[in-house]
């Protein structure tokens, strides 16, 4: 800082940058306030000790950021757009697994999340009028309750993670349900007849074999997985003579034909049984049912990363709270933390009925 | 019209103390500075760098090339593969898209705008911070066996091919935070912390034309990132989005890589519009012809570099209806990219033009740019693409518009801004040599890839057909003699960096902000604050040339 052309001090007139007019929030210090110096290095803005030797005044330095971080958030929106478009390119390609997968997924946990996110953003957002009025103390508490929430947010994604694992619902080559569908509450809840159809067929359908082997379906669907095709559950037992299989084929028919329409639909829209009554032969995994888990964990992992980045950045704004660094003067960071943290929130917001309520 | 500047000119000799360059010494006052000019000057030596290594590849490729077998002892057809992969992608990540915004701009934008800095220093170091981790990803995958795929990463080959793709991949996607954090801090530089009377419309048309790039970096760059990291998870973990055999769709990767990668040649090459806007009316001594156009036509160019990606696609399957669109479109942007050339050609007219280096670079760039234009718009008429889809008449297309276009306006802008920034002039003789031997080298190498591809070269092939022979050795000599002329302009340049600072404030008659501070610029930019009466290109005839000081002055009343 040892420039020595600017020995003059310069009218504060022509060169402060004309004070805009105090937006909603109210920021003391007009450009007048403080003797800009052509060499700055700080000394100039000794009133406003957060100031930048760039700005000529704390507003214009928290419309910069505010800009800026709007700007980074259009640029975060882009970013997760790229998954949602993935979304609705598979959605639209195969609505049954998308359909046959929500069932593997806990709607209830999906919802205590979205209750937890949307308080936390209430209390981001009350941090940032904490700050604005320099209640220290409120801040504090309103901080530490946000990155609570964001602890608990992810607490509960760890546990439904560690379902899916277990179930082995799961992407890729990966994808090895322990459960068929027709087997889980969350169908058997809400469709008990389809669910109760699924079993007789299954019964018939698996008659003869010792006992389904998950495993070694999966085996088999991995090392098929080269030749794109359906990937069904087990098709009649090779070792079964065509008689035999002839003959379930003719049992599992007669029992679709007299079941209802409201029976069938959700085994159906599932992709669990095909469209045309007449060519089930038994039922069958919808095909690439694992895309839907791969879109799932991408997208949830890569929100979860920003909840973690989110718990960062409010730890950090924690320690700085705590030392009193903000008031009216300077709450441009927990602004702008919680701003970043709405839209946390507001990607939950799409990705829970996108992924969880489906029908 | 006002007919003086209200700024001072700070002093007309040459600064020699306590400028931005010696202002602190040692390596952490470089690589830990806030300083815009210090990190431009930083980006300016990396991207260089990267220049060679790209190049390299470049003459190996060239060298391969030079008989239709085998030529090079020890280079496989494999190895050829990974040479044109890296090149690319070094040409792309690491050279172009940072060179003219990254570089010069961080060392220029602020001064024209008559800013003290950026808006937010940190970031902007940050952005260079992750730019050097970006190139570590890449020279990592050269030493783990360079990625094979080319620089588009297509699947379903980039998740097959035993090659380090994800070190590339990951490389080009912390590459691109880095252009996104430069964008979003020009863009909040623009809007707030003009000075003073500086204007939307008394912008600098560099300024303009970084502020459109910086739009397609903010907007467009996080597609490509979100694209590789699904390109590397699929990779690691088999997701099945893009792998045709888990079900997934590899013509989807396409369109999100061309979504990002068509505005991205936009983000390459406004910016040079931007140079040639600033070399032409300076020594046309003229003000810019049409300055509104041209302003408005980056923006343009910007908005509707979004809407064209599919014309990558005409031969992917994708419907006739969709391919009709995009071309119709792609045509459109001839529009505004022909307004700013019949503006360059106007501001001309009449005046009176002095051919120094940066001006025989903006003349070489209408020249080139107009070529690789036009091509661009045979092979935006879908049956013609259908023919001449990847063969080397895309190559030459591209390589006239990145290399002729974006590269020629970058030595343009180095040679005109280098006084500025570094405070020495160039030895002028030689800078114009240099820019000769380019010109012609670059034509060279080029055209006959023209014709290469129209009689059915494919591109990116290890070999070919005998009669293809005279035109590749041609191509190939072009290159080398290219490569003489950037040695040439390395030379010319680095080798002033020897001198004492000679440069004055002004060496060209220029009227932005930039020229009215010292050379090099003092560490806080202006002794004085500028408050800005006029537009940028007014005022030509009140400045005099000094003999004395080898710069001009304004003309005493």
């Amino acid at each position: 800082m040892t420039d020595t052309t600017s020995e003059t001090q310069s009218n504060a007139e022509t060169n402060g940058h004309s004070a805009p007019p105090p937006g909603e929030h109210e920021l003391h210090g007009k450009a007048e306030a403080h003797a800009a110096n052509g060499n700055g290095g700080g000394h100039g803005h000794s009133q406003y000790p957060h100031l930048a030797h760039h700005f000529d005044s704390p507003q214009q330095q928290f419309d910069a950021g505010k800009l800026g971080i709007w700007l980074f958030l259009v640029q975060e929106v882009l970013f997760f757009a790229g998954l949602f478009c993935a979304y609705t390119v598979y959605r639209a390609q195969h609505p049954e697994i998308f359909v046959y997968a929500h069932y593997h997924l806990d709607t209830t946990m999906g919802a205590v999340n979205t209750c937890v996110l949307l308080v936390s953003s209430l209390t981001a957002a009350w941090a940032v009028r904490n700050a604005q009025l320099g209640e220290k103390n409120k801040l504090v508490i309103n901080i530490s309750i946000t990155i609570l929430c964001a602890f608990v947010f992810l607490g509960v994604k760890y546990k439904e993670y560690a379902h899916k694992v277990h179930e082995g619902t799961l992407w890729g080559h990966h994808f090895n349900p322990q459960h068929e569908l027709w087997e889980l509450d969350t169908f058997k809840s809400k469709h008990p007849e389809s669910a109760k159809l699924a079993e007789k067929i299954a019964a018939i359908q698996f008659e003869g074999q010792a006992k389904r082997n998950p495993h070694g379906e999966h085996q088999g669907s991995g090392a098929e997985a080269n030749a794109p095709g359906p990937t069904t559950p087990s098709l009649p037992g090779a070792t079964a003579g065509a008689a035999d299989s002839d003959t379930k084929v003719r049992r599992i028919q007669s029992l679709l034909l007299q079941a209802s329409d409201e029976t069938l639909h959700p085994l159906v829209a599932a992709g669990i049984i095909k469209h045309n009554i007449q060519a089930t032969t038994g039922l069958e995994r919808p095909a690439t049912a694992h895309i839907f888990f791969g879109i799932y964990f991408f997208m949830t992992g890569l929100h979860g990363i920003h909840v973690i980045a989110g718990i960062i950045v409010w730890i950090w704004m924690l320690l700085k709270a705590q030392r009193g660094q903000f008031g009216p003067n300077y709450f441009g960071p927990i602004d702008y933390a919680a701003l970043y943290w709405h839209l946390v929130d507001l990607v939950w917001i799409y990705l829970f009925p996108l992924l969880y309520l489906i029908h | 019209m006002a007919t003086t500047t209200t700024t001072d000119f700070v002093s007309p000799e040459p600064s020699t103390t306590d400028n931005y360059l010696n202002n602190e010494k040692g390596l952490l006052s470089w690589l830990l500075t806030l300083d815009h000019k210090r990190i431009g000057v930083m980006y300016l030596f990396s991207v260089l760098a990267s220049f060679a290594l790209g190049g390299t590849f470049a003459l190996l490729i060239r060298a391969e090339l030079w008989t239709p077998g085998p030529t090079l002892p020890g280079v496989t057809a494999d190895m050829y593969n990974q040479f044109f992969t890296l090149h690319g992608a070094i040409m792309v990540f690491l050279v172009i898209i940072p060179g003219i915004p990254a570089a010069l701009g961080n060392i220029i934008l602020p001064l024209q705008l008559g800013a003290k800095d950026v808006a937010f220093p940190r970031l902007n170091l940050m952005s260079y911070h992750v730019w050097i981790l970006g190139a570590c990803f890449m020279l990592l995958s050269l030493v783990l066996g360079a990625a094979d795929t080319g620089w588009t990463f297509y699947t379903p080959y980039s998740t097959m091919t035993e090659t380090a793709v994800i070190p590339a991949a990951f490389g080009a996607f912390v590459l691109g935070f880095s252009s996104i954090f430069t964008g979003l801090n020009f863009i909040v530089t623009i809007h707030k912390l003009r000075p003073k009377g500086m204007t939307w419309f008394r912008m600098p048309l560099f300024v303009w034309a970084l502020y459109s790039t910086a739009l397609i970096q903010v907007l467009a760059t996080p597609v490509i990132a979100i694209t590789l990291l699904m390109l590397i998870v699929e990779r690691t973990f088999g997701i099945g989005i893009f792998d045709p055999a888990l079900g997934g769709d590899p013509v989807l990767f396409e369109h999100f890589f061309w979504f990002y990668s068509h505005p991205a040649v936009y983000i390459m090459i406004v910016p040079a519009f931007g140079v040639i806007s600033e070399i032409i009316p300076v020594f046309s001594r003229k003000p810019i012809f049409g300055y509104k156009f041209i302003a408005l036509s980056s923006v343009a160019i910007a908005i509707l570099g979004f809407l064209v990606w599919g014309h990558h696609m005409f031969t992917s399957g994708q419907s006739v209806l969709a391919g009709t669109i995009f071309s119709a479109i792609t045509f459109l942007i001839a529009i505004p990219t022909a307004i700013k050339t019949f503006n360059w050609i106007s501001t001309m007219y009449k005046g009176r033009i002095h051919l120094e280096t940066p001006m025989l670079y903006a003349l070489a760039f209408l020249w080139v740019f107009t070529i690789g234009g036009v091509t661009g718009m045979f092979l935006a008429v879908m049956s013609v693409d259908v023919h001449l889809h990847d063969t080397y008449f895309v190559v030459a297309h591209f390589h006239y518009v990145m290399m002729g276009g974006s590269i020629t306006a970058f030595l343009g802008g180095l040679h005109y801004w280098w006084p500025k920034a570094f405070g020495r002039m160039y030895n002028e003789q030689l800078g114009r040599l240099s820019a000769l031997v380019v010109f012609v080298g670059l034509n060279l190498t080029f055209f006959p890839q023209f014709i290469l591809g129209s009689r059915g070269m494919p591109r990116r092939y290890y070999n070919y057909l005998e009669e293809f022979e005279g035109l590749h050795q041609l191509s190939t000599v072009g290159a080398f003699l290219l490569g003489i002329g950037f040695l040439l302009t390395a030379y010319g340049l680095l080798s002033s960096l020897r001198k004492k600072f000679d440069a004055p404030a002004n060496p060209w008659g220029a009227t932005t902000l930039e020229w009215q501070t010292a050379s090099p610029p003092p560490y806080y930019n202006f002794a004085t604050p500028p408050e800005v009466t006029q537009g940028p290109y007014d005022g030509y005839e009140n400045l005099e040339y000094d003999e004395k000081i080898r710069g001009y002055v304004p003309t005493k009343a």
